[in-house]
Order: C-alpha cells, then sequence, then structure tokens
C-alpha cells in the first residue's frame, strides 16, 4: 500500500494484531485452487473454516487443511449451522480440539429463512465458551444492546450483520453499526451481508474495525479479482473514515473561484 | 463370536473388529490422525489416546474436521 497514508492504528482482536482488516471465509469456492487464490488475493491472514463430519463414502479428500497452510493463514472456527447454544458450545469444542488455537467465531442460527441469529441462544454459549477460554467473536444482528451484553461477556469482538448471511444486500443499517461501535470498546467487526466492493467500502466508512464476508469473493463471476477489489475497497474506507469525510450540502458550493465581474 | 463389534461411525452402522483401536479405525479409514477431531459418546478423545483407546460394542463415533466456511 502506499507510503504516503497516515498511519492506522493496528487492527487487534485478543490481543493479537492482524495485518488486514479484512476476514474472509472459505466456503462456497468453485474449487479448492480458486479459493486460494482468491484468499490470496484478499490480503487476509485471518480465514474461518467450519467443522463438519468427515465423509466416509468420498474418496475424493474434502478437508480445507490439505489446502490451506494454517502457517499461512490464522484460522477462525465457526459454529456455522448450529441452532442451539448447546450444538454451539459442542462444535466450539471440536474446533478446538483441532490444536490449532482457542478462537471461535460464535454464530448461533434462529431462523432458517433468514439465518438471523439467536441472539439469546449467542450470548449463552458466550458466557459459557469465554469461561472455558475460548476466545469469542461473536456474530450477531446490528443490535447496539445485544452487542454491549457480548461484550459484558468477556467476547473479544462482536461482529453485527450487513445484512442477511449470503444476501449480498449491503450494508441495510449504518446508523445502528455506528452506534455498536460508538459504545462498545472490543473491536466491531461487520459480517454477512456484504455484496461487493462498493459496500465493504461503505461498511469501513462507519468506522468499524473490521470486515468479515465469505459469498461476496466465492460467489463472484471471477473470485480472485473480487477478492482484490476488496481488498483495496477495505483499505479505502478505513482511510476515508480516517481521513474524515466533508459535510454534505442540500446546496451546490462552486469548486472553482468564481469569473471576475 | 466372530470377532466383532457394531459402532454407529458418523451417524451409520459399521461393523469393526472387536477391541480395534481408534488410531487403527483411522489407519483403516485412510485418514490423518492430526487432521481429525473424534468423539466418543460425545466425549471428545486426546489425539495422544487414539493408540489406547479400544472401541467396544454400540460406541457412537464422531469423526469431524474443518471443511470449507464462512
Amino acid at each position: 500500500m502506499s507510503t504516503h497514508a497516515s498511519a492506522d492504528t493496528p487492527f487487534v482482536v485478543g490481543g493479537r494484531e492482524f495485518s488486514s482488516r479484512l476476514i474472509v471465509g472459505t466456503g462456497k469456492y468453485s474449487d479448492n485452487e480458486t479459493m486460494v487464490r482468491a484468499i490470496r488475493a484478499s490480503g487476509t491472514d485471518m480465514v474461518t473454516v467450519a467443522v463438519r463430519r468427515v465423509d466416509l463414502d468420498r474418496t475424493r479428500e474434502e478437508g480445507i487443511l490439505h489446502h490451506l497452510d494454517p502457517e499461512e493463514f490464522f484460522l477462525l472456527a465457526n459454529t456455522a449451522g448450529c441452532h442451539t447454544a448447546d450444538d454451539a458450545i459442542r462444535y466450539a469444542r471440536l474446533a478446538r480440539a483441532a490444536g490449532f488455537n482457542d478462537w471461535l467465531k460464535l454464530e448461533v442460527i434462529g431462523d432458517e429463512a433468514t439465518l438471523l441469529p439467536d441472539t439469546q441462544a449467542t450470548l449463552e454459549a458466550a458466557r459459557v465458551l469465554v469461561g472455558e477460554g475460548f476466545k469469542v467473536m461473536a456474530y450477531t444482528n446490528e443490535d447496539l444492546i445485544t452487542a454491549l451484553r457480548l461484550e459484558d461477556a468477556g467476547c473479544v469482538a462482536v461482529m453485527p450483520l450487513a445484512s442477511p448471511i449470503g444476501s449480498g444486500l449491503g450494508l441495510l443499517n449504518p446508523y445502528y453499526v455506528r452506534a455498536i461501535k460508538d459504545r462498545c470498546d472490543v473491536p466491531i467487526v461487520v459480517d454477512a451481508g456484504v455484496g461487493t466492493a462498493s459496500d465493504a467500502c461503505l461498511t469501513m466508512e462507519q468506522g468499524v474495525d473490521g470486515v468479515l464476508m465469505n459469498t461476496a469473493i466465492a460467489a463472484a463471476r471471477d473470485p480472485v479479482r473480487m477478492a482484490a477489489a476488496m481488498r483495496e475497497a477495505v483499505v479505502a474506507g478505513r482511510r476515508a473514515y480516517l481521513a474524515g469525510r466533508m459535510p454534505t450540502r442540500e446546496v451546490a458550493v462552486p469548486s472553482s473561484p468564481p469569473l471576475p465581474e | 463370536m466372530d470377532g466383532k463389534v457394531t459402532i454407529r461411525l458418523n451417524g451409520k452402522e459399521r461393523e469393526v473388529a472387536a477391541d480395534i483401536t481408534v488410531s487403527d479405525l483411522l489407519d483403516e479409514l485412510g485418514l490423518v490422525p492430526g487432521m481429525v477431531v473424534v468423539e466418543r459418546n460425545r466425549e471428545i478423545l486426546a489425539r495422544d489416546s487414539y493408540a489406547a483407546v479400544r472401541l467396544s460394542e454400540g460406541d457412537q463415533l464422531e469423526l469431524v474436521h474443518f471443511v470449507g466456511g464462512g
């Protein structure tokens, strides 16, 4: 990146510094080679992974660790697909037993049609998992009160959605996301709903600490190119936020000096 | 007795040699121990116990690993 930009504070979550404010998922890619190229193009150093049964009937190896080097990317296991606090706790423990780290993207789904989070179950699971020493990054609604409670529960990051998972609808509620950022001390990472680069940029312009996305890259016609676009959009949005935008006006103001009388 | 027991492996019944160890089962399935997590009767097994833990009739075994996800 350009050396002319003034310094930003580092992106630190749970005491660990990350070089990129973009976190990407590893699901839904057409093939593993494209996934790895896209992840590299995104410039991220943290990727999410899911925990699932080994498919014993399949001859093809589908484990992600055959394609992604855990030395190259910090692995953030998720509890995607869990619908109860108990399920999420179980999957969190399984993920930790894989032996990489004790970090977790906690996600408890409350409704199958919208995939919106069950915030009560998320809070319940967060309290248990923080007590067990997990570093919990909690996926939640763009609801300030839930965000504050997740922070109180000891989560290392709160991750409000931009819009429903996989919807690509972009940032639907900038005001609430800003309210969460203003009131929480832990890092705020907007997770889910970003559809294209302008969404990522607009999200970062709200002042949040990072963005997490998967489908926006994986489902693009050219995922590698979109990953590069997202990388730049996140940087641009962050810089614009730090630069402080001009005030909006309802009237035009000329940029050039007036002509002489 | 024909030296076989039936366990439930990832939700499906499967006959395995009586007293087979978890290590031997993973080997039979062609799985690398460092790449999977094993849950037996809802309890996660420590990797260093795979060679010692022997399976019994009716054991429920879950083998999970990391896959792509968001």
